[in-house]
């Protein structure tokens, strides 16, 4: 045996070679199908992310087109309503840099809007209806329609349909139960505080609800 | 000697109670006006039963339980309800809720209320009814309704009464030990006997109340009950601590004291019980440690529910000069309040007015050098400093595998900490943050359900009228075979029959006509011609140089694509318009109907809606047939309210034709609205603020100029939505004038 | 005045970052009064000029960082760090090997990683390290202790020391008089028992524990961490576990007292840097393990590091090295060691996902 191998010490080397990478091949090859892990298409993944106002701004018809657009090389930065968190997030879930927000797409806003339909201006055309990506406005043909606050995503797109425009984009109502301590400030923004009124402020109470009438800008 | 457990964690600030139990507890003339929030408790909202102006007399019900975790509130003296508006409430925001204002006419008239004589003849329903009735919540600041904890459906072995007290300054349970045990004993029996009887009645007690001690122990000979003192530490009074440190039993994550068969309850709670089952007296008032070198008096005072802090503070020598916070509740967990006028409510056991010295505003926070004094204190047993460290980066998940949900908020950590961080608040912040991604999670998941949800039953809808309208095609081929070869009208199927079907088939065409269908044949039109185009082209450059049968070749191309282009167009008309129509017309109709604007379209369905309608009528007068009569009849009059539709939509089109007429009807309005509003945001994105506001005026006066238009239209039709497209039309002309306004102050 | 919003809690223990700093360097003072006392006025200048260099640099780099330089300086971290360096470093070591390592302990190993509580590792130790590394002879020239100087004669006084520690004040003929540390002489123990290297060398013969002066030179800083244990300023997993693991490893390996012994638990614990390790450097917050089980497995293995290093390692003394390589661990031991929550089952992972 010893004696083959020093004789023929290429030989030997490739047969060494090869006899490894087969059982090491089949190894793998088993364990890629043994330990299969049938993982969330990436598709589905980018999709969780994103926001699901289906509000169109991106460019594609719903979030999911927008994933799937992600997921085959668009830009990730098109998706104003998830705002620089989905951004962020999604970068994460792809391992690439986050860039900004295209504000091509639209600017991201802090305060989440709802439509609502003056009721009693509404000609039932049902054009909003059928705008609606998400079924949230109830009414038939010549009936009044309405809005199911609970399920509307705020994606602007009946506002524009409507022809006796009824339809306006409201801020969510806040209450005490809404509200939330914020991040108390910076230790620099702390003594800045101090040395500028001579208290500390610990919290900024963001109380800037936005003076957003989202029906008036189009 | 009970075993009693120590306390994990926690810290000894300085207890600050023998100030305020220097007298009894006080009373307070009424005040010139009670502010009652209608949510004093966690669970839902209660149901109003009075209206502003509505006299009421003490003890009457203002609103009542709504639905299974819910309380009432009573009115705590007699007046008038002045009042139903929103109102500051105690609560960290300083934000406002529903109130109600109850101006006292000084008579202090009590409704007619009778207590239960003899508890133990009734059902423990009924007494927790009674409870449930008389708004009684947790008084410990908990708020949570006292009939549901109590109503808890597993077996009970231990009760615990909570009279640890042990946030310094506050001393409201420690005052009542003393001056009412007797129905605080009282209470508890009734706590036990609605809990059917438990085996151990455990009374936890910090050891720095003897007076509170001895005021109870005479009242406990011969019973089970136990009173069981401890070593003073806060947070020992928190549920979870306190019966860790009586049983030695830790509350399992997620769950329910009831789960390990314990039910705790503040003493004070038990003080509301025994009142209102004995007494029939609903919660009404609440004793509250007035307390904090602000004020003169430090003191207790049994205070009515909705009483104006004001008007404590006014009673109690209070100098705001001296005072940079109010505190409603104890230094450790209570919250600042920014208002004066907000009313004491149930869960308000004290407010504490301390001066700058007294409770110094903390200093800029160092950096965190991990020491671990936080850990120390924790009474949950968190690392603090990593959750601070997670909290300060926005790691959720982390966060949430440290257990930062298991936090108490309790704040001993930031007491101990020696950099002055604000621990809690990091806390309290990132679960804000958390629950609100939770939320938006749940939401945007729903969103996609509905989305995906009517994306599906469109493309059913789609799906079933294909195979419909495939059937009736089929239908009426089958049937105009058959009339060819049977001209003599001798068929199976009656002549009705065949002509309905033959018009339901050409309405369905022309109504359902499938938009895809239609597109994919303009795009094929729009191909071929392209195809054309590039042979002719191909046909120009090979003239100057090319053999004869190259030539020939790219003639036969050009041929053929011309062919194509013809056959293309051709099936196109044949979707669009019924076969009746003349055939020579269809091709320019259809050129016309893919270029014409949706006004344009619409003029033209109109009049061939109008002229069906006379074909129609025509074939009425000639019918003999009864049936066949009727059934025309109805057709006619089908076709006639599609006219009216039609006309309908023709108004509300808009009337100027777009510039591109790449917008056809074919695709839906949601579609548009995308590239409008894409446009728009592209438009916007490039644009200064000025320009942005230019944009918006112009384009509110393209609507504007749209919807008079409407208007006018409307009016000459004379039709019934005037009214709103008149409203319409101001609307958007307020909403003009205010831009340009805004443009205006933007240029100067 | 309006009156303020704050979250709670709105009542502050006494405690402050300040305070603790100043206990640490309050408890070296006894070890500090036996360095002296043993080695002379060295360990003194060393930590006078290494405090000036580090509050400096602190000062220079809140400067560039365009933060609050008395906020900063008001911590009194860079002195705890300076002092440490200075009790580390052999006595009468010259003026620039300190300012080498201050400087490099401030600026490179605290700062540059974010500053206060940002340092993955004690900065002390890099410094330590750094210069151990770079400039082996002035670092272990240590003086010998004072019985052993010839009989009439004392270790240099005040003025001489500074002549020696910076040589521009004229420093000609002085000369230290240095010898082997009880460690040193283990490692290069060749053929003797334990006993009768005890015997033969004054270092051992005249000292009761673990080597003249160096036993109470670890006395002094022993007391001082019970004081600091005392005042809670930390807790005592650490210390205890890396001294018994350091002591379990050394009764493991003594051999009997043969000559290839690698000395007693006695000598191993209180010679060298041990207790200054074991109560001023383990116990630094900001590096170590942050969970009480943690911080057991982080000082054990502190302790076995060192034993380890002493042993068969090519370095006498092996605290800094160990405790740097600890560093490292950190993270990942915290990770396993979270401590059970009320009402869990099982303490959970850190990076463990929901469900």
């Amino acid at each position: 045996m010893y004696d083959i191998i020093a004789q023929y010490p290429l030989s030997a080397a490739l047969v060494a070679l090869t006899g490894l990478s087969v059982v090491f091949g089949a190894v793998l090859g088993y364990a890629a199908i043994k330990f299969k892990v049938e993982g969330d298409p990436i598709v589905e993944q980018i999709d969780k992310l994103l926001p699901q106002t289906q509000c169109g701004q991106c460019g594609y018809p719903g979030c999911r087109p927008y994933a799937e657009a992600i997921a085959n090389g668009d830009t990730i930065n098109k998706c104003p309503p998830g705002g620089q968190t989905t951004i962020n997030a999604i970068a994460d879930l792809l391992d690439v840099e986050a860039p900004s927000l295209d504000e091509e797409h639209g600017e991201e806003s802090d305060v989440k809007t709802v439509a609502y339909i003056r009721e009693d201006e509404c000609i039932g055309c049902t054009k909003c209806i059928q705008a609606c990506p998400v079924d949230a406005i109830l009414g038939a043909a010549k009936l009044m329609h309405t809005v199911i606050v609970s399920e509307c995503t705020g994606c602007d797109l009946c506002v524009e349909p409507c022809p006796v425009d009824c339809i306006d984009m409201l801020p969510v109502a806040k209450g005490p139960g809404d509200w939330k301590w914020d991040m108390p400030a910076t230790t620099e923004e702390q003594i800045k505080n101090l040395h500028s009124h001579d208290i500390i402020a610990t919290d900024q109470n963001n109380n800037d609800n936005g003076k957003q009438d989202g029906g008036n800008a189009s | 000697m009970r075993k009693v457990w120590d306390l994990i964690g926690g810290v000894h600030p300085p207890e600050n109670k023998h100030q305020s139990v220097q007298s009894c507890i006080g009373t307070l003339p009424l005040p010139e006006k009670l502010i009652i929030p209608l949510n004093q408790h966690i669970g839902a909202p209660p149901k109003l039963l009075v209206a502003e102006g509505d006299s009421v007399l003490k003890g009457q019900v203002l609103a009542e339980p709504n639905g299974m975790v819910s309380a009432g509130i009573h009115a705590p003296t007699s007046g008038i309800i002045s009042e139903i508006s929103a109102h500051s409430i105690p609560h960290p925001s300083g934000m406002a809720a529903r109130c109600i204002t109850l101006v006292p006419d000084g008579h202090d008239r009590w409704a007619d209320i009778k207590g239960v004589e003899n508890y133990r003849e009734h059902s423990p329903e009924e007494l927790l009814d009674v409870i449930r009735q008389a708004g009684i919540v947790g008084l410990g600041g908990g708020g949570f309704p006292t009939a549901v904890k109590l109503g808890t459906q597993q077996s009970i072995s231990t009760l615990i009464i909570n009279s640890s007290e042990c946030e310094p300054y506050i001393t409201a349970d420690d005052m009542l030990i003393r001056e009412h045990a007797k129905d605080i004993v009282e209470g508890i029996k009734i706590l036990s006997f609605i809990l059917g009887e438990p085996e151990e009645i455990l009374i936890g007690i910090e050891d720095n109340k003897p007076e509170a001690y001895e005021a109870l122990e005479p009242y406990l000979q011969d019973t089970n009950i136990e009173l069981v003192e401890f070593t003073t530490r806060y947070p020992s009074g928190g549920e979870k601590q306190l019966i860790q440190i009586l049983t030695g039993k830790e509350v399992p994550n997620g769950g329910l004291p009831a789960d390990i068969g314990i039910v705790c309850q503040n003493i004070g709670t038990t003080y509301a019980v025994q009142r209102a089952i004995q007494q029939g007296e609903p919660l009404i008032s609440r004793v509250t440690t007035v307390t904090g070198n602000a004020c003169e008096t430090n003191k207790n005072y049994l205070v009515l529910i909705g009483t104006p802090i004001s008007h404590l503070l006014e009673h109690s020598g209070f100098d705001q000069s001296k005072c940079p916070r109010l505190i409603m509740g104890g230094p450790m967990m209570g919250f600042t309040l920014e208002d004066l006028n907000i009313p004491v409510i149930k869960t308000t056991n004290c407010i504490l007015a301390p001066t700058g010295e007294e409770l110094p505003t903390p200093p800029p926070a160092q950096p965190c050098i991990r020491c671990g004094m936080c850990a120390e204190a924790c009474p949950a047993s968190l690392l603090p400093q990593q959750l601070f460290w997670h909290a300060q980066s926005h790691n959720y998940e982390h966060l949430e595998a440290h257990n930062l949900f298991d936090c108490i908020e309790c704040g001993a950590c930031s007491y101990v900490c020696p950099s002055n961080i604000p621990l809690v608040q990091y806390y309290r912040a990132a679960k804000g943050e958390i629950r609100k991604l939770s939320l938006e999670k749940i939401n945007s998941d729903r969103a996609r359900e509905r989305f995906e949800f009517q994306k599906t039953r469109k493309e059913k809808e789609e799906a079933g009228k294909a195979v419909k309208r495939e059937a009736r095609k089929k239908a009426a081929e089958q049937a105009r075979a058959k009339k060819a070869n049977n001209p003599s009208g001798n068929t199976e199927t009656s002549p009705a029959d065949d002509i309905i079907k033959a018009a339901m088939a050409r309405a369905e065409a022309q109504k359902a006509s499938p938009q895809e269908q239609r597109a994919k044949l303009e795009r094929g039109i729009v191909r071929a011609e392209s195809h054309l185009e590039s042979v002719q082209k191909r046909l120009n450059t090979l003239e100057q140089d090319a053999t004869e049968k190259q030539r020939e070749q790219a003639l036969a191309a050009l041929e053929d694509a011309q062919l194509r282009l013809k056959d293309a167009q051709q099936k196109l008309a044949d979707l669009t318009l019924p076969s009746d129509t003349n055939v020579s017309n269809t091709e320019k109709t259809v050129m016309e109907k893919s270029q014409a604007s949706p006004r344009e379209a619409l003029e033209k369905k109109i009049a061939t809606l109008k002229e069906r309608i006379v074909i129609t009528l025509k074939k009425i007068a000639e019918a003999d047939d009864e049936s066949l009569k009727t059934a025309l009849q109805n057709g006619l009059e089908k076709q006639q309210t599609k006219l009216k539709d039609t006309e309908q939509q023709l108004a509300e089109t808009p009337a100027q034709t777009n510039e591109s007429t790449t917008t056809p009807e074919t695709e839906n309005a949601a579609a548009a609205a995308i590239a409008r509003a894409q446009a728009k945001a592209a438009d916007q994105a490039s644009m200064s603020d000025e320009d942005k506001l230019k944009a918006t005026v112009e384009s509110l006066q393209n609507r504007l100029i749209k919807a008079q238009e409407k208007l006018a239209s409307a009016e000459s039709e004379g039709s019934e939505h005037i009214d709103a497209f008149r409203s319409g039309v101001e609307k958007l002309q307020a909403k003009l004038t205010a831009a340009e306004a805004q443009l205006a102050q933007e240029t100067q | 005045m309006a009156l303020l919003k704050l979250t709670s809690p709105h009542a502050h223990g006494t405690q402050n970052t300040a305070n603790v700093m100043q206990l640490v360097l309050l408890a070296t003072i006894p070890g500090l009064l036996a360095l002296t006392a043993f080695f002379g006025w060295g360990s003194l200048i060393n930590i006078v000029i290494a405090g000036i260099v580090a509050v400096g640099c602190e000062a220079a780099v809140m400067g560039l960082r365009k933060r609050p330089i008395m906020f900063y300086l008001g911590d009194y971290s860079a002195l705890v760090t300076a002092v440490l360096l200075g009790l580390a470093l052999p006595p009468l070591a010259p003026w620039w090997l300190i300012l080498v390592g201050t400087s490099f302990a401030i600026v490179i190993a605290k700062n540059l990683y974010g500053g206060l509580g940002y340092n993955p590792f004690n900065p002390a130790m890099v410094g330590y390290v750094v210069l151990l590394i770079s400039f082996p002879v002035q670092m272990t020239a240590w003086p010998a202790p004072l019985p052993l100087y010839p009989d009439g004669e004392s270790f240099p006084g005040l003025w001489q020391s500074l002549q020696m520690v910076l040589p521009f004040l004229h420093a000609e003929g002085i000369d230290a008089f240095t010898a082997a540390t009880p460690l040193d002489t283990f490692k290069h123990n060749t053929g003797f028992l334990v006993d009768q290297l005890y015997q033969k060398d004054p270092l051992y013969s005249r000292a009761s524990l673990a080597g003249v002066g160096w036993e109470w030179v670890n006395l002094g800083f022993l007391a001082g961490g019970c004081f600091l244990l005392y005042r809670k300023v930390f807790t005592w997993h650490a210390p205890v576990a890396m001294l018994g693991a350091l002591a379990l490893c050394s009764t493991l390996f003594y051999d009997g007292g043969s000559s290839s012994s690698h000395g007693s638990p006695l000598l191993h614990l209180f010679s060298g840097a041990t207790m200054l390790g074991a109560f001023f450097i383990v116990t630094d917050p900001v590096t170590s393990a942050t969970s009480n089980r943690g911080r057991l497995i982080y000082g054990a293995l502190i302790g076995i590091l060192i034993f380890i290093i002493r042993s068969w390692g090519n370095y006498p003394d092996a605290i800094a090295f160990a405790v740097l390589l600890m560093n490292f661990a950190a993270p990942l031991i915290d990770n396993y060691t979270l401590p059970r929550t009320y009402g869990h089952k099982k303490s959970r992972r850190a990076t463990e996902k929901k469900d």
